[in-house]
């Protein structure tokens, strides 16, 4: 962060809230997860772990809370005194929401942490010093710590997986946090084909991995500042609007039939994911 | 009332009596300097051993991403709040009892903020990348987030530090004099006459001292309450149930100045032992302390009390969950312990007996400083463990040895830079203590005269 970054252009690494700041011109990356497709078989989660060279750090690790997913899917059974086996999960994948008004932004001492132009969260591992305020400021905790040194750990990539490692993300080191990116490097490849050929990204030019490792297509993914693209047609058919804490819709008498809501709206925190509420009966 | 200092003690007497506690200190001063210096290696191995292998040794873990290290720090700043409580607020008060132990907590303060900077250190995950959090210039033209409490923090506690290290010099300048006038020759000798700056007591010179004394005087008691509001916005400004609470930063300042009120009990007790300081530490002033830190314990029950009436009564029901959690959940033994030692423990010190009672006010002490500790770890651990999100509640994440065997390292460094401190420079003021006896000299004279008639 410069002088001339703290003076004229802060707008563009810190919102306050989505739109009075500076609304998002070309892009805006947003996801729209169907719960209701979810059958909650980890495929996103193993895609999201090859995509981005994430340590795989074996079960003791795990035992002790320090694994890595970026994307997690996470299992809850309705309250409703019926046990397991009348009763399945229901699952929700979980990843950075990419708010809008992100409070691990403001936190982060060395400005590690900033908001793209994309509507993106970003992190920066060369910047990290590592005080972890983010998390601690997270109300999703989403963000995962490298607490130890992965690469040179042994059976994280075993020989055979180093050869798998994705060569367009970098692996992060020791003392630095990381997060889900929405996929920032196939973002990054798009736009500069889009820009070479000088037109602007199409709808479904870019899937993440999760989306694409979907075996039931519940997750999309694209630029809500497009109208024409699948995600900004889900959104606006949900009624769910980025820049309102309130939903038009839920402030409603009797509420509405739509199922599109995003997690702890009322926190002001403006998340990029919008899900879709389950209605189907959860299967063993 | 008994009186704070004896009217009778000479002025020599003083110098010779302070002066020896240079020289010659009881044996316990050497049994806790090499316990100190034991502890301090135990955490210097611990550190050694987290950098080399990674944070994860300390049993931290998504969502704990903080463990006792924040908490012993927000300890350790606020210890070093009495310091200047007793030698900048109580001397533009003029409470004149202060003068014989302001010394010592003013070297309390400048130590423990010391220990608290490590703390610092020590929980970043990249040690060797710390300076990007400051404000330096560089070629790349970057500076740190100044939205973030964390850089308030380290722009607060360095000026809090660097001021407190001025004002403990500026105050002892007529007592090195005194060290360097009267003291064998050796390596001492030369520190004493470069750090004595030519004192020689001309009027001139006493003029710009006190003038001097002053200004830094006040100039520290904003930055005191400043440096703990700014530690109580680590927490108050971010967004977490248990954390997000607008009487944090005063709730702080509180509990910063009792524990350090109760860590000058334990000093006192310790130092007035250690280099036979019993004319000059004496039982009325010790008294004094007792009745001082009931006061300040009473005014953080307060507090505490509005803070969990204001989060019960709020409808914010993710920040009554963390309060049930406190008094429920897992960490239900050590919250219960901290109101226990913070609250009911005081209560000893408003009984007279006591409060000048010395094996007593040192077991309270110490146990008013446990309260204290643990109020910090009850302020940080539970909001990890049943934050906002469902997924992440999982109660309870022990810390490991490596964290507990800093947090003690953490004592015997303080421990350590503490007693040498009082080895090599006087821990009590002698020229206050004299003006001190002056001035009770001089209203007993008085006193005297008005009696025998005469005005």
């Amino acid at each position: 962060m410069s002088v001339t970054n703290l003076l004229e252009n802060w707008s563009q690494f810190r919102h306050g809230h989505p739109v009075d700041d500076k609304p998002h011109e070309e892009y805006k990356w947003a996801m729209a997860i169907d719960l209701d497709a979810c059958t909650g078989c980890n495929a996103c989660s193993v895609a999201c772990y090859a995509e981005n060279n994430i340590p795989v750090v074996g079960k003791e690790k795990f035992n002790a809370g320090q694994q890595m997913h970026w994307m997690r899917i996470e299992r809850y059974w309705p309250e409703d005194g019926r046990e397991f086996a009348d009763q399945g999960a229901q699952f929700l994948p979980m990843m950075c929401q990419q708010c809008e008004a992100a409070p691990c932004e403001t936190v982060c001492p060395a400005g590690a942490t900033n908001h793209t132009a994309d509507g993106v969260n970003s992190q920066i591992y060369n910047r990290c010093v590592g005080s972890r305020y983010c998390s601690a400021n997270c109300p999703f905790k989403v963000r995962y710590f490298n607490w130890y040194d992965y690469p040179s750990t042994d059976n994280v990539w075993p020989a055979e997986m180093t050869q798998q490692l994705n060569p367009d993300v970098s692996v992060r080191s020791k003392g630095v946090m990381e997060k889900c990116t929405f996929c920032v490097q196939r973002m990054t490849a798009a736009k500069n084909t889009a820009r070479n050929e000088g037109r602007l990204v199409r709808d479904g030019e870019v899937q993440t991995a999760c989306q694409q490792a979907c075996p039931t297509n519940a997750i999309s993914f694209g630029n809500l500042v497009d109208p024409e693209s699948k995600v900004a047609k889900q959104w606006a058919h949900q009624q769910v609007e980025l820049s309102k804490e309130v939903q038009a819709k839920d402030a409603q008498e009797g509420g509405t039939d739509l199922r599109g809501y995003r997690i702890m709206e009322e926190l002001r925190l403006y998340p990029s994911v919008m899900y879709l509420e389950r209605v189907r009966e959860s299967a063993i | 009332m008994e009186k704070d200092i004896s009217e009778s003690i000479a002025w020599a007497k003083i110098n010779g009596d302070v002066l020896k506690s240079l020289e010659a200190p009881r044996k316990l001063y050497w049994v806790i300097l090499v316990a100190a210096l034991t502890l301090f290696g135990v955490g210097l191995g611990c550190e050694v051993y987290q950098y080399q292998i990674g944070m994860g040794v300390a049993n931290l873990n998504n969502p704990h991403v903080w463990g006792l290290y924040i908490a012993t720090f927000i300890f350790w700043i606020g210890m070093s709040h009495s310091g200047t409580l007793l030698s900048a607020i109580l001397h533009l008060m003029h409470a004149d009892w202060r003068k014989p132990i302001y010394r010592f907590a003013e070297a309390m303060t400048t130590f423990s903020l010391m220990t608290a900077g490590l703390f610092v250190m020590v929980h970043l995950g990249r040690l060797w990348q710390f300076y990007y959090s400051v404000p330096y210039p560089n070629e790349r033209g970057l500076w740190p987030n100044f939205q973030s409490p964390l850089l308030w923090d380290a722009m607060a506690i360095f000026t809090y530090l660097s001021s407190s290290v001025i004002f403990l010099f500026i105050g002892m300048i007529p007592d090195l004099a005194i060290c360097r006038d009267h003291l064998h020759e050796g390596w001492r000798k030369k520190l004493y006459t470069i750090l004595s700056l030519g004192w020689e007591g001309t009027d001139r010179q006493w003029r710009n001292f006190r003038v001097t004394y002053l200004t830094v005087a006040c100039f520290l008691i904003p930055l005191a309450v400043s440096v703990h509001s700014i530690v109580a916005s680590d927490f108050a400004m971010s967004q977490q149930p248990g954390w997000h609470v607008t009487s944090f930063p005063p709730y702080f300042v509180a509990g910063a100045l009792y524990s350090g009120c109760a860590a000058i009990i334990t000093l006192f007790i310790i130092l007035r032992y250690v280099f036979r300081f019993e004319e000059y530490m004496t039982l009325p002033i010790l008294k004094k302390v007792a009745r001082l830190t009931f006061a300040i314990s009473m005014v953080w029950t307060y507090l505490n009390a509005i803070e969990f009436a204001a989060v019960w009564y709020s409808h914010d029901q993710a920040a009554k969950d963390v309060l049930l959690q406190k008094a429920m959940g897992p960490y239900a033994p050590f919250w219960w312990m901290m109101i226990f030692c913070g609250s009911v423990v005081p209560l000893m010190l408003a009984v007279k007996r006591f409060q000048t009672n010395i094996p007593v006010l040192f077991a309270v002490s110490l146990l008013l400083n446990l309260g204290m500790w643990l109020e910090r770890w009850m302020i940080v651990a539970p909001t990890f463990s049943h934050g906002y999100y469902p997924w992440t509640w999982d109660g309870f994440q022990w810390p490991s040895w490596v964290q507990w065997g800093m947090v003690f390292g953490s004592f015997g460094w303080f421990t350590l830079l503490f007693m040498l401190f009082c080895k090599i420079f006087p821990s009590v003021s002698m020229y206050e203590v004299k003006e001190m006896v002056y001035h009770r000299s001089l209203a007993s004279k008085k006193n005297e005269l008005a009696e025998k008639g005469a005005h």
